[in-house]
């Protein structure tokens, strides 16, 4: 047995989950039709709604953690639930998305099973011995690890794999309490401020979308960028040093740890184009690439390239669409 | 009176280009240089802070080579006030290794009547990036644990840390003592002073050796991903590119 966390985002599976069960699916292929099973850990507004949408993903079966012990998150209490749920299943493999929630719920799992965990994964090969890739040195290298001890505890590094539907069918429904010990309790989230408004949905169906990353300079870099993306009908994307430092919001991230993208034109300025940020654009149709710097990857990767100064670059674009624009309305 | 043990992790450089050892069991960062990963920079700094508040301590540890003594020297200078190094080729380590060797010193350092109320490290170090040594060594101490924090403030016996979560910003409030996490963004780290630098000298750093035979990593071998080819057209240099890029704009059938 597999079992994969799910996460859910407005009752609907992630995305990342979603291609971590691509990923499992093919794992379970590997070996023989295993079947593949979710827990999923506190409320969900729909539960049927959620068995079919994970049951077209390949899902066999749902465990869902409900009560008291996981009503605010916490790291050891959602991993007492998913070591309950694995212990119910006996599921040998353990997997989640290799998301700020994955990482820690499972680095909880490894500890208190005293396993080995892989972070990160791209790619398997290979069940006996059970060898994965995953990404190190910031995506700039690759580990062949083992993992040889059961259960394996890995996550799935986002947007490494493509979410896609192999449906079975409704996926059958359990609810379980889990026994959360109070120890494991202690470091629980005690109040969460309420976000700012999400645009992430119109990033990822955006036909055009204009990036900025650390080229911009700073918190005020970004109106050019803003009124170019404008100018296009687009949404704006930035890079995570950009939501790290506070400069954006991080729902305008792309990458990895972002929105996957898949516009028709994607237009990164300053972005230097790292493993991680290009998982989230590769799918772009085309790619404008600005950055002063002509070796950097994603100039090198991208359809096209201007060399030169966003702040120079960007805001002579904006003036010559106006400029042609004026020119057809007078 | 917090006292804080910060442990950071000496790591090559990988801000340029990525070289493997020939055994291609490391990263070789014998030309590109060692550091310690952002998100432990904004550790030290929230335990110097920390420590300034409450007129408590800061120790950094680390486990790893000889020269691994840079970077806490480098701490040192930015205002700890102690530090340990527990010798040993991070190579040869796996994430529960050094979980184990951090909880001996800590363990050790009570024994001797200086317990830590706060352990800070990084979220995840910038070579392995294995996400999993703070959370092993909550457990290896039966400490609480806050992953990801950017901010932490110590009120009373509780540390209030902050995270970005997927619901939106989340507070924590737990009781000391306590491992924390960071992440990079909640704070800027400050710069070394010459003072700091020249007092950082005098300052005696605890050697040990590791407690046990470590594990390993598992590591199969490491591997550099296959240069991308350059593909790209270029459209032209600076301002003067403008509309050129418009053409594209144009023939691409975009922004109209
Ligand atoms: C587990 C993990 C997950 C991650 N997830 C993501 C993710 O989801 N998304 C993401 O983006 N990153 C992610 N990262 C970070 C990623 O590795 C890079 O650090 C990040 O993408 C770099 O952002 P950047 O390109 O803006 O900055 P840098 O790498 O610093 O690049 C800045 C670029 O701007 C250029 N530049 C500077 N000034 C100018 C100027 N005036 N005009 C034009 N160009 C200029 C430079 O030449 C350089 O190429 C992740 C990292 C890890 C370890
Ligand atoms: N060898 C080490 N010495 C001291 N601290 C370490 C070491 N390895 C990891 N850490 C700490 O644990 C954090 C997470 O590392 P990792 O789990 O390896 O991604 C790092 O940011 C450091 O703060």
């Amino acid at each position: 047995m597999i079992l994969v966390l799910v996460e859910t985002a407005d009752g609907a599976a992630a995305e990342v989950s979603l291609e971590t069960l691509a990923l499992a699916r093919a794992l379970a292929a590997e070996g023989g039709g295993v079947p593949v099973q979710a827990v999923v850990v506190g409320e969900v507004p729909d539960p049927a709604a959620l068995a079919e949408e994970l049951g077209e993903h390949g899902v066999a079966e749902v465990h869902q953690a409900t009560g008291d012990g996981v009503a605010a998150f916490g790291g050891a209490a959602w991993a007492a639930a998913v070591q309950e749920a694995r212990e119910a299943t006996g599921s040998v493999v353990v997997t989640a998305a290799g998301s700020v929630r994955g990482n820690e719920v499972l680095a909880h799992l490894a500890a208190r099973l005293q396993v080995p965990m892989a972070a990160n994964v791209t790619a398997f090969s290979g069940l006996a011995p059970f060898v994965v890739t995953r990404q190190v040195v910031g995506g700039a290298a690759l580990e062949e690890m083992r993992l040889d001890q059961r259960p394996a505890v890995f996550t799935v590094a986002g947007h490494a794999w493509q979410a896609a539907v192999a449906p079975t069918g409704p996926a059958t429904w359990h609810t379980f309490a889990p026994d959360v010990a109070p120890a494991d309790l202690v470091a629980s989230v005690v109040s969460v401020a309420e976000k700012e408004p999400d645009t992430s949905d119109s990033l990822r169906s955006a036909r055009v979308v204009v990036g900025a990353g650390r080229g911009a300079g700073g918190p005020d870099g970004f109106a050019p960028v803003a009124e170019l993306a404008e100018l296009l009908g687009g949404a704006v994307g930035v890079s995570r040093v950009v939501t790290s430092l506070g400069w954006r919001p991080h729902h305008e991230q792309v990458g990895q740890t972002g929105s996957r993208i898949t516009p028709d034109l994607y237009v990164p300025c300053g972005i230097s184009g790292a493993i991680q940020h290009w998982a989230g654009c590769a799918s772009s149709k085309t790619i404008l690439a600005i950055n002063t710097d002509p070796d950097a990857p994603m100039m090198t990767k991208a359809t096209y390239a201007v060399v030169g100064d966003m702040h120079e670059v960007v805001p002579a674009i904006v003036a010559e669409l106006r400029r042609r624009r004026t020119g057809v309305e007078c | 009176m917090t006292r804080v043990l910060v442990c950071v992790k000496r790591v090559p450089d990988s801000s340029g280009e990525v070289v493997l050892t020939d055994d291609g069991q490391a990263v070789d960062g014998r030309y590109a240089g060692f550091t310690i990963s952002d998100h432990e920079n904004c550790a030290v700094e929230l335990g110097i802070r920390l420590a300034d508040a409450t007129g408590g301590s800061v120790t950094v540890l680390t486990v790893g080579p000889a020269e691994a003594v840079d970077q806490l020297r480098a701490a040192l200078a930015l205002g700890a006030g102690a530090a340990v190094h527990v010798q040993a080729d991070p190579a040869r380590l796996g994430p529960d290794d050094v979980a184990h060797e951090i909880a001996a010193v800590v363990r050790d350092h009570r024994a001797a009547g200086a317990a830590y109320d706060l352990v800070l490290l990084g979220n995840d170090a910038s070579d392995s990036g294995d996400f999993q040594v703070p959370v092993r060594l909550g457990y290896r101490l039966g400490l609480p644990i806050v992953t990801g924090a950017s901010t932490a403030e110590v009120t009373g016996d509780r540390v209030i840390a902050e995270a970005d979560g997927p619901e939106g910003r989340e507070t924590y409030s737990v009781p000391l003592p306590a491992v924390v996490s960071v992440l990079e963004g909640g704070v800027e780290p400050r710069y070394p002073t010459m003072r700091g630098r020249m007092a950082a000298r005098k300052i005696e750093v605890e050697t040990r050796q590791p407690t046990r035979e470590p594990v390993g990593p598992s590591r199969v071998r490491l591997l550099l991903p296959p240069p991308a080819p350059a593909t790209a057209e270029v459209l032209g240099e600076g301002p003067e590119a403008a509309p050129a890029v418009v053409d594209l704009f144009e023939r691409l059938g975009v922004g109209r």
